[in-house]
């Protein structure tokens, strides 16, 4: 009996779904009515394949289900019925297509919300209740905006095809920062238990095909390279009970050291083609904590060195807040406390900035400001899994 | 696929005009006016509207008509023309409003089919 889990369906979804709305959209021109019959399909395997198996070809049978049942929909329309009466198995979408379809989800006409939406359920085959788990929002909440998108694409006409050349770098950017913004979700979200989606997962599993379709694109092959060398240390981010472990005391031990190895050996030959981008610098940056063997090995110098150019490009106060926590290590924590302060009004609503204070007040001692910090970081976040480390801090300092 | 572009004046725009001297504003019309040169076979119409104080509002929905000076929304950002355009599809019009060289917010919405 093959393995019909959770997990294991999820995975043969994605695996076929968003090739099968490729293939429709190209066939029909008609990129939401093709994302309904996608979703159809994938509903009734999420409903037929836990109890009958998965069957020996998922995307034939995909296939039979989204072609029946648009037949059925669509009995008064002609020009579309005819087109999918037509179609045979197998379909195959040409990567082009694949793209398209990740550029159209992704269009920066759509809000950024409705986008990651979208991209879930057209790329990866998620269902709506899926997605909505994952974001903890009502169900409703993403059905509005899935429909108000598709409504919007057909509306408005958004174009399903490729980006010209001289935009095609803006429109790049706005995929990638969907992927980015669906593995930070995942990978701060700290629920998880078998049902919920895993969208760390997700995350790779799109920068992956990304980069299978444009191999070329230094950022895209950065942003595959920096998921992979955060996931890559999981089993150290946290310890038996499910508590949140800081980096200083992972036990390194457990990190995926060939994970790690083919990850960094990635970035670096995106590194040769000498076309540096936020996402190359920062899995740069997470290179040089995972290659370190102990905490103590770490090259701050080199970090420091590497958030200097990841400012250069894209300037931001979080950004700055990082490299002042690489400055305690190299300049001591005077100098990265002056540096901390002089961000004080930009970052005071940020939990990691009171956070990152206190541990420096720490090192400097001054345990009551320090204490304080925590307390303010405390206020700020809603993170089981912080909140128990803070709480652990102020306890116990 | 038709578009009406709906061109947006802010108060600061409308301030930056007013400094300019006879000379950079008939700079800054040009622009506007080679733009329109440029995209001639795409666009279908339009024109720039009077000043917002010169607008009257009606509203019928609370009982007798009510007639209200000024336009409907009270605003710092005004409507203060429009252009009825003819393109492929969305990202047409994007690229061609991307160079749009006057006022500094443009709507695009699509017409009806």
């Amino acid at each position: 009996m093959p393995d019909t889990s959770h997990a294991a369906l999820a995975r043969v979804v994605r695996d076929h779904a968003g090739r099968l709305a490729a293939a429709l959209t190209h066939l029909t021109g008609d990129f939401a009515t093709a994302e309904d019959l996608v979703q159809d399909a994938v509903l009734a395997a999420l409903q037929h394949w836990p109890v009958e198996g998965i069957p020996e070809r998922p995307d034939a049978w995909l296939f039979t289900v989204a072609k029946r049942r648009g037949l059925d929909l669509l009995r008064r329309e002609d020009t579309y019925r005819t087109k999918l009466a037509q179609l045979q198995w197998p379909v195959r979408p040409s990567p082009d297509d694949r793209l398209r379809l990740i550029f159209i989800c992704c269009h920066p006409a759509l809000p950024q919300p409705a986008r990651i939406a979208l991209t879930l359920r057209v790329v990866c085959g998620l269902t709506t209740a899926q997605i909505a788990r994952a974001f903890l929002v009502p169900e409703t909440t993403v059905a509005q905006r899935i429909t108000r998108a598709k409504r919007k694409i057909t509306g408005a006409r958004i174009p399903y095809r490729m980006p010209d050349p001289d935009e095609l770098g803006v429109r790049l950017t706005e995929v990638l920062a969907v992927i980015y913004l669906l593995f930070n979700e995942g990978y701060l979200s700290t629920a998880g238990h078998a049902e919920s989606r895993d969208l760390v997962d997700d995350a790779e599993w799109l920068a992956n095909l990304l980069h299978q379709l444009m191999p070329t694109e230094p950022e895209v092959t950065g942003l595959l390279a920096l998921i992979r060398l955060h996931r890559a240390r999981t089993a150290g981010r946290f310890d038996l009970d499910g508590g949140l472990v800081l980096l200083p005391h992972q036990d390194r031990s457990l990190w995926d050291r060939q994970a790690i190895a083919d990850a960094a050996a990635l970035l670096s030959r995106t590194a040769l083609q000498h076309k540096p981008g936020p996402y190359q610098l920062q899995a740069a940056i997470v290179a040089c904590h995972a290659e370190a063997e102990r905490w103590e090995d770490t090259d701050w110098e080199q970090i420091v060195l590497l958030y200097d150019m990841l400012l250069h490009m894209a300037p931001s106060p979080v950004t700055r807040m990082h490299r002042a926590i690489a400055v305690r290590y190299t300049a001591g924590p005077r100098h990265a406390m002056t540096e901390l302060d002089g961000l004080a009004d930009r970052l005071d609503g940020y939990h990691l900035y009171h956070a990152t204070r206190a541990e420096l007040l720490r090192a400097l001692g001054r345990p009551e400001q320090a204490q304080a910090a925590d307390r303010r970081a405390l206020e700020l976040t809603a993170n089981p899994a912080e909140r128990a480390v803070l709480q652990h801090r102020i306890t116990w300092p | 696929m038709k578009y009406v572009l709906l061109f947006v004046d802010t108060e600061q725009f409308t301030a930056d005009l007013q400094a300019m001297g006879p000379v950079e504003r008939e700079r800054a019309y040009a622009r506007v006016a080679e733009w329109m040169a440029t995209h001639r076979d795409k666009i279908r119409g339009g024109n720039r509207l009077q000043a917002p104080d010169t607008a009257t509002t009606v509203r019928l929905d609370r009982g007798d008509p009510v007639i209200v000076d000024g336009p409907f929304v009270e605003g710092k950002e005004v409507v203060s023309g429009y252009t009825e355009i003819e393109v492929a599809d969305l990202d047409e019009a994007l690229r061609m409003v991307a160079t749009w060289p006057g006022c500094p917010v443009v709507e695009i919405r699509p017409l009806e089919p």
